[in-house]
């Protein structure tokens, strides 16, 4: 039985340490063979690109080489794949290799594509590279005062972020003494401040105490960069002086060109995380078109129940568990206080006043991460 | 009119149904008809409000069981 995991992110790898540990056995056995590729030889801790844009991490702190991540048994290359044959069973990497597989999964994350509004990348901030997060935060250090404006493009990767950034401004521009030359305003695509409504009816009160003013209903169209103005699809504009932005992403560039899935996210299952029409194809985390959160956090735990499943299939023949949309998100409400928020596909989440304790486990989980994407927590 | 493209947003907390309207309206072409799938009561007065303000069309909304099937037509 050969597996093949194709990804090296947080579905991916976690996804690949627990499969190896139920099927030690079999892998030792050579029964199975369990083999990853992925683009890159080091592992990012993407949620620490917010603290690297508010100087509060440096960007090394965020990595750690991906082979020491993962359980002996296995097979790591960097080599990402370029083409998905799959009705071959195999894949065709950048180094022109073949591997062939009896069950595959994809986990190719997705990526920022501020491109697709014009104006975007010239005029704003971002936070979901490193080198955006490091150009942000030079940015904020040389800001002075004068508007902010936060805008938000769909699809996108963490739906926290918009709400954790503007509290963490907020925090910033207090703890440099200028917060009274700042004017923060939010702005968010639907009718009110977050796709979750326990978030929006807690956040909106908050928005008000610390005076961030919030507009609705604006999607982005193109930004006036020289006149500094966002314009929106539903008609009206944003001004700013410094302009903060959660771009709208994509699947993986290889996800696209191969038809997988539109704007690189492919139909998947939403129990069994299959990919739709391939029975021995499955897919995790921001690849998949399921309708839950773009985030670590569902990757994490679709990685768990698919890793208990494909184990379960080579046992037994069958998996045995379903997917049931578990997300668990942790909220940063500025730089001493947080929350959290936890759903399923039939639970809304319900939302407990932020404390400092809830922030010292977040940044406490920022190092137990290492642990947790080893599958072991 | 092109034939309908169904967004199934049933059971889904964030992004959530409108977020999810939202995205796949930015990538239809003018005159495409998209009918949105939700379990979310919140849904039958959000997306007209957004449809409305965008300038698209409002088809027709109608709760079946417990889905509200939403339709609405990209105008511009």
């Amino acid at each position: 039985m050969r597996i093949l995991v194709v990804g090296g992110g947080t579905g991916g790898t976690i996804l690949a340490n627990n499969l190896a540990r139920r099927l030690s056995a079999e892998t030792d056995s050579g029964k199975v063979r369990l083999t990853m590729l992925s683009a890159s030889d080091r592992h990012m801790y993407q949620p620490g690109l917010l603290y690297v844009a508010f100087g509060q991490m440096s960007p090394d702190q965020l990595y750690r080489d991906q082979a020491s991540l993962l359980e002996p048994a296995i097979e790591f290359h960097v080599d990402p794949v370029e083409q998905f044959q799959l009705d071959q069973n195999r894949v065709k990497t950048a180094s022109g290799k073949i591997h062939e597989y009896d069950m595959l999964v994809i986990a190719t994350g997705s990526r920022m594509v501020p491109n697709e509004t014009p104006g975007l990348t010239e005029g704003a901030e971002f936070f979901y590279t490193e080198e955006s997060a490091m150009k942000m935060f030079r940015r904020l250090r040389e800001f002075q005062g004068g508007k902010v404006a936060i805008v938000v493009g769909l699809p996108h990767k963490c739906p926290i972020a918009p709400v954790e950034v503007t509290f963490s401004l907020h925090d910033y521009f207090k703890s440099r003494g200028i917060r009274d030359k700042v004017q923060i305003k939010y702005y968010y695509p639907i009718n009110r401040i977050h796709s979750i409504e326990n978030v929006a009816k807690w956040a909106t009160p908050e928005f008000k105490r610390i005076g961030v003013e919030y507009e609705t209903l604006f999607n982005m169209r193109e930004v006036d960069v020289e006149n500094k103005i966002v314009k929106s699809e539903e008609g009206s504009e944003a001004h700013y002086d410094l302009l903060i932005a959660i771009p709208e992403h994509r699947g993986m560039e290889v996800i696209e060109r191969d038809k997988l899935g539109e704007d690189g996210w492919i139909p998947t299952d939403r129990q069994k995380l299959s990919m739709v029409g391939h029975d021995n194809v499955f897919v995790l985390g921001d690849t998949t078109n399921l309708p839950v959160s773009k985030t670590g956090s569902a990757a994490h735990f679709e990685a768990e129940v698919l890793a208990e499943n494909m184990a379960s299939i080579v046992k037994i023949g069958t998996p045995v568990r379903d997917y049931d949309g578990k997300v668990y998100c942790f909220i940063e409400a500025g730089h001493d206080r947080a929350t959290y928020a936890m759903f399923n596909y039939f639970n809304p989440p319900d939302l407990k006043p932020p404390s400092k304790p809830m922030h010292w486990f977040k940044v406490a989980y920022n190092q137990m991460y290492w642990t947790s994407v080893r599958g072991l927590l | 009119m092109s034939e309908s493209k169904i967004v199934d947003a049933c059971n889904t907390y964030c992004p959530g149904p409108l977020m999810e309207l939202i995205t796949h309206m930015k990538r239809a072409k003018v005159g495409d008809v998209l009918e949105l799938l939700s379990t979310d009561k919140g849904s039958a007065n959000d997306v007209p409000e957004w449809v409305t303000k965008a300038g698209h069309d409002m088809l027709g909304s109608e709760k079946v069981g417990e889905v509200w099937h939403i339709k609405v037509r990209k105008a511009r």
